[in-house]
């Protein structure tokens, strides 16, 4: 199966690469660089800092959106053109197929976020540069196995890429929510208990990707290496929750 | 795929991509240019908005928010004098932003050189106590904003008591081994009879020695703020 399985992801990957997708990411890094450049020029101090804290919010949620996108219409497509029935009628197990799929997409998100951390790294140490490259690849695996579990699920392009963009927006703003409700002013009536317990509730299931790629490493330098194996964790565990949940689905799937 | 002349195309669709196009340009051309407006500046949201709004990026919101900010006296082709500024408004954006970023200097810079040098005393000294309470957050990061602002109650407000009290509050406090002696001693060099002129060379020239200012905007700012200084002490 593993033969199979990288066959798969090959590929996947080339799927990718054939597809402008290559032209797409370095037409973002150039608007990236161009347009924090252009902030940086109003600003009177901090001008390296702004560069790079825009630079990186854009290019971070930019290698998101194209992934995820990439994910949900290439597999779109080939429900469409009934690739799926094709290699599942080979001997091959629905899990195998699954795998390659992912792994191609894990591949395929290595390549924005390595251009993007090279690009990172004109304006930061290459220690913060590292450490918010490998978060970013892990947030881009998360988001890209959540894309392919959604489109498994969904099986559209509107409602998968909309599934995915709320997704990644609750998980990146579910901390900036629970603080809200653990705001001590509020008022502690039944509806906010309520309210809090289904808050937690959503937290307890989300992945907290606000931790990952923290834009303040590149701009204060105060990343650690310690604060990379909980999100590599947090990678690891989510990763595994996906796969097993789309793999679940798939299986169900009367193909 | 190759794609087809430009002749297959019916003359009815180019005619109506043309006048599209012409309509837009001509639309456009019949705005009024868009002026900003200084009383447009509204309350900012509030901390735990802007932290949901940022998406788990304060920082980079912290940084647009500034520029957005600063958008609204100066913009290009206008410049908007500063008393059009609502400063209770004013103060309320420079103390998010800092809540929002704390480690942040640029609302300090803002609140010091910009909106702190206004010819307006009771607005100069709301942006000068704006700075000391700020101060009292995290001395050893922002004395040198009230290192500036010390020199504009002494020569701007001819304070020399608020002068003192920005100067001694830098000796109590900001004690860190990377603030410089010479800032520790601002109270001396407060009382000393120098002119506004000597006192911003000694100041600007201790910030560029001690290595606290390296970016190249700021250090340009500051050399047209000493220009400005020595043209009207000529």
């Amino acid at each position: 199966m593993i033969r199979q399985t990288r066959t798969i992801a090959f590929y996947t990957l080339l799927e990718a690469l054939r597809n402008r997708l290559m032209w797409l990411v370095a037409l973002v890094a150039l608007t990236g660089i161009g347009l924090s450049g252009f902030l940086a020029e109003i600003a009177i101090t901090e001008s390296r800092q702004i560069q790079i804290a825009l630079l990186a919010a854009f290019l971070r949620f930019s290698a998101v959106f194209l992934l995820a996108t990439f994910v949900v219409t290439s597999m779109v497509r080939e429900f469409n053109d009934k690739g799926l029935e094709l290699v599942l009628a080979l001997p091959l197990p629905r899990a195998g197929y699954l795998l390659g799929k992912l792994a191609g997409f894990a591949a395929l998100a290595l390549v924005p976020a390595l251009l993007f951390g090279l690009l990172t790294l004109f304006f930061t140490p290459p220690t913060q540069a590292s450490l918010w490259t490998l978060s970013h690849i892990g947030e881009l695996w998360i988001v890209a196995a959540f894309s392919l579990l959604c489109v498994l699920t969904l099986n559209q392009v509107m409602a998968s890429l909309s599934a995915v963009m709320f997704f990644y927006l609750l998980a990146r703003a579910i901390t900036a929510i629970q603080l809200i409700g653990k705001d001590p002013l509020s008022e502690s009536t039944l509806s906010q208990k309520v309210i809090n317990f289904i808050i937690e509730a959503i937290a307890t299931l989300l992945p907290r990707l606000d931790d990952f790629a923290r834009t303040e490493w590149l701009v204060y330098h105060n990343g650690d290496w310690a604060a990379l194996p909980p999100l590599l964790a947090q990678t690891a565990i989510y990763l595994a929750l996906l796969t097993g949940a789309a793999l679940f689905d798939l299986y169900r799937k009367n193909l | 795929m190759r794609e087809r002349p430009i002749s297959t195309v019916p003359k009815p669709a180019l005619l109506l991509l043309a006048l599209g196009l012409g309509l837009q340009i001509a639309w456009h051309s019949s705005q009024p240019p868009r002026l900003a407006k200084a009383e447009n500046l509204p309350p900012p949201p509030s901390l735990s908005a802007l932290r949901l709004a940022s998406l788990g990026e304060p920082t980079a919101l912290a940084k647009a928010l500034m520029l957005h900010l600063q958008a609204f006296d100066s913009q290009p082709g206008i410049h908007l004098p500063f008393s059009n500024l609502d400063y209770d408004r004013v103060q309320e954006w420079l103390t998010r932003i800092l809540e929002l970023d704390p480690p942040g200097q640029y609302p300090l810079l803002a609140a010091s050189r910009i909106y702190g040098e206004v010819s307006d005393e009771p607005r100069q000294r709301q942006m000068l106590d704006f700075i000391y309470q700020k101060f009292l957050d995290d001395p050893n990061h922002r004395w040198p904003w009230l290192a500036h602002v010390a020199v504009i109650a002494k020569h701007r407000l001819k304070d020399l008591t608020l002068a003192q009290k920005y100067a001694r509050a830098i000796r109590l406090y900001a004690t860190g081994s990377e603030v410089p002696f010479w800032a520790k001693q601002m109270e001396i060099f407060i009382l000393e009879d120098m002119d506004e002129l000597e006192s911003a060379k000694v100041l600007i020239g201790g910030l560029l020695a001690s290595g606290k200012i390296s970016d190249a905007h700021e250090i340009h700012f500051l050399e047209k703020r000493l220009r400005e200084i020595e043209a009207k002490a000529r």
